[in-house]
């Protein structure tokens, strides 16, 4: 008999003026038994909704059913199986516009919460040192992918599963790409990704660092090497600015440097060799997860910190969970406020940004009312620093010059849904092909791929 | 040879050392104007060192100045020693093409790059005047190596205690009097010397090529923390430079996000210090 309670089982998690102050995980995860009851509100649907919402295609309700009879390693094995990352995706999917969005229990209540459940599991499997790394026997063919971010992991691990030999090139000096450089620490620890990647390297992944595609070895020589089929997930590219003055000034940061210094270089810490300003009011603009994420992070060094965002509550484009967790942590919301330009004092130090009011027209290209300044209401804000989360343009470094690559009218890589380009034996996917997106997307994107690599060595025997 | 091994470390001055690192498939691919970036250890600052040669058995070489914290602990390690990372090569290459006479100016340190930049100029076939300055005849560096890399060396000290007395911008201007028709100048060393390097030749309308070296992270275009304004357009010295077009460069906006971190990095340098002498006793 499911347990018909209408919302979801509370996960526990850090007070939100403890944990404003910490790196700490925010989210402390399942027990076993808070687990099995939310395990029990699934109705196993025989037409499984969940699943057509999952982008890579995890059997929802068989793990599910496993959590609940309590047989974590069948749980495990069935997760584990559709899903290199699970620890990862179970923290960072947008799950309520994917899997837990389709959910029949979501109509009259709250759906299952399966990322939580998806969590629970792949953290029981860590703690208990319960991996899943059997290969297929080595089918001597190899295969490399640019960038070790998670369409690159989950490709490398598809691949190593089906025995191929796969090299995964990493620029960085710290495999994970976004996982690392882009998520807190609050939200994905770094040591699961240090596992994640552990666990794939068991596989027999080999991860080679510091390795700029594009500028130490072409894609061609890629191939010269022996390699058959590369895949392309060299991730989204070069932070935005909205083009207004001021922008330069000291103090003006992208989210992309915001977050690298911390969360890669752990500036942050009392003893860090790499620094970051402590500043004590600070605007963030845009509404995007990075957005959350970089007010987060000011807001745990000590800051004041206000999102500026140009639309209104209903079109951040933020999971619902990290816009929640930033109003409990005391961030403070400025919608329908858009910068027009950002003041220095005489150092040239950031002083103010002066924004303007704005109200909602008629619908855009993206179907979103689009957001009009209101004439003659701009206003300054008192700020000592601005970090502009607006998302990237692409970074065409690592795939540049291939002869007959071709690209979108963007600059991405064009690829279609299987990964292919116009090139027979590269592939590619993730941020690269889409432009800023999930990560959970891109897993799909490199799980994709790798069935396609597959597909086109198998048809060159 | 293992990764990223120190192969040969010398101290050019107290303050300059200089190493080469074994990293072949870097080596096999860096040009003059192109730069590298590296780590000490686990937990190190990215230092970007622009490459000041290589060579055919696999080693880069880089040229730097114990400034700060990082760069002190690049400097306690010796021949044999690991570096924890080093990436490249980052950056586009100098654009190397026979226009005729040229300058090259290097700036101290700056002309560890200027080296390769004026060599590169010189087997293209350019005439090539390469105008070094340092503060005083003590730190001169690369003496013997920059006058075989160019047509013509003068080296300048501020306090005239060796060669030209006075700044590398007084020398090539008394260059351009004396008649000297100059088709480009590289002005590669210090912000403010190349700021006004670039208002002098500004004056006599040479084109000028400028190195910029501003604060960095990853070196690939993630980050743009080493924005720049270059003729009202913001570009990323990573990969859109780190060359530019002197007379465009908006440089008091590069001095100032240069200095953007210099109360940390004062007191970096002296905890460092402090540790070293409570080390010794």
């Amino acid at each position: 008999m499911p347990n018909m309670q209408m919302q979801k089982t509370p996960m526990p998690e850090q007070a939100a003026d403890v944990r404003n102050k910490n790196f700490k995980e925010v989210a402390l995860g399942y027990t076993l038994e808070q687990a099995q009851n939310e395990a029990r509100r699934c109705l196993n649907c025989k037409n499984k909704p969940c699943v057509s919402g999952c982008p890579v295609g995890i059997p929802i309700p068989g793990f599910i059913e496993k959590v609940a009879e309590g047989d974590l390693a069948a749980a495990y094995k069935l997760l584990s199986d559709a899903n290199a990352l699970p620890a990862i995706s179970g923290r960072v999917c947008p799950q309520e516009t994917q899997c837990e969005g389709k959910c029949v229990r979501g109509i009259k209540g709250e759906p299952v919460s399966i990322g939580r459940l998806e969590r629970f599991v792949a953290d029981w499997a860590a703690e208990n040192g319960v991996t899943n790394v059997e290969t297929a026997p080595k089918n001597g063919h190899k295969c490399a992918v640019i960038g070790s971010g998670p369409a690159g992991l989950t490709c490398a691990g598809e691949l190593a599963r089906m025995g191929y030999d796969v090299t995964v090139f990493e620029a960085f000096h710290t495999p994970g790409g976004v996982l690392s450089y882009g998520i807190p620490e609050f939200r994905l620890p770094k040591a699961i990704v240090k596992r994640e990647v552990a666990n794939l390297e068991k596989m027999g992944v080999d991860v080679e660092l510091n390795m700029v595609i594009g500028k130490v070895l072409t894609i061609t020589e890629i191939f010269e090497m022996g390699y058959e089929a590369v895949f392309i997930a060299s991730g989204a590219g070069l932070p935005m600015f909205m083009k207004i003055p001021g922008e330069s000034l000291v103090g003006v940061y992208s989210a992309n440097e915001y977050l690298t210094r911390i969360n890669l270089m752990k500036a942050y810490k009392e003893d860090a060799p790499t620094p970051i300003l402590h500043n004590k009011k600070v605007a963030v603009v845009g509404g995007g997860n990075v957005a959350m994420d970089a007010a987060r992070c000011a807001k745990r060094l000590g800051a004041d910190v206000h999102i500026v965002y140009r639309r209104s509550e209903a079109e951040l484009p933020a999971r619902a969970e990290e816009v929640h967790h930033a109003k409990e942590e005391g961030i403070v919301f400025d919608l329908l406020t858009n910068p027009v330009s950002i003041e220095g004092d005489e150092h040239n130090n950031v002083q103010s940004v002066t924004c303007i009011r704005m109200e909602l027209g008629e619908p855009d290209a993206s179907g979103r009312r689009r957001p009009v300044p209101i004439q003659g209401s701009e206003f300054k804000m008192e700020v000592d620093a601005v970090i502009m989360a607006l998302g990237t343009s692409p970074n065409p470094m690592s795939y540049d010059g291939t002869p007959g690559l071709e690209k979108t009218r963007k600059g991405c890589v064009a690829a279609d849904e299987h990964g292919c380009t116009s090139c027979p034996n590269i592939f590619a996917g993730g941020d690269a092909a889409t432009g800023a997106a999930t990560v959970i997307l891109a897993m799909g994107a490199g799980k994709n791929a790798a069935r396609s690599m597959d597909t086109y060595i198998k048809s060159k025997q | 040879m293992k990764k990223y091994e120190i192969a040969v470390k010398k101290t050019l001055t107290p303050e300059i050392g200089q190493i080469s690192v074994y990293a072949p498939l870097v080596a096999a691919k860096a040009k003059a104007g192109q730069f590298i970036i590296l780590r000490v250890d686990e937990e190190g600052e990215r230092i970007p060192l622009t490459v000041s040669s290589t060579s055919p058995d696999g080693l880069v070489t880089v040229i730097y100045q114990k400034i700060g914290a990082s760069t002190m602990a690049l400097d306690e390690l010796g021949q044999g020693d690991c570096l924890h990372d080093f990436v490249g090569p980052l950056g586009i290459p100098t654009a190397v093409e026979n226009v005729g006479r040229v300058a090259v100016l290097g700036g101290g340190l700056g002309c560890a790059i200027a080296l390769p930049v004026a060599r590169a100029l010189h087997q293209a076939g350019n005439q090539v005047d390469l105008i070094a300055g340092f503060k005083t005849k003590d730190i001169v560096i690369l003496e013997e190596e920059m006058s075989s890399a160019c047509t013509d060396l003068h080296v300048c000290t501020d306090d005239g205690t060796y060669g030209y007395h006075g700044f590398v911008t007084g020398k090539l201007e008394e260059l351009i009097q004396s008649g000297v028709k100059y088709d480009r100048v590289f002005a590669i060393g210090p912000l403010l010397m190349m700021k006004f390097a670039c208002k002098l030749t500004e004056k006599y309308d040479i084109p000028t090529t400028v190195s910029m070296n501003p604060i960095m992270i990853d070196g690939t275009g993630m980050c743009g923390c080493c924005r720049l304004t270059v003729g009202g357009e913001v570009k990323f010295a990573c990969v859109d430079g780190p060359d530019f077009d002197g007379h465009k460069v908006d440089f008091d906006e590069v001095i100032a996000r240069n200095a953007t971190y210099k109360d940390f990095e004062a007191k970096a340098k002296e905890k460092h210090l402090c540790r070293l002498k409570g080390g010794a006793n």
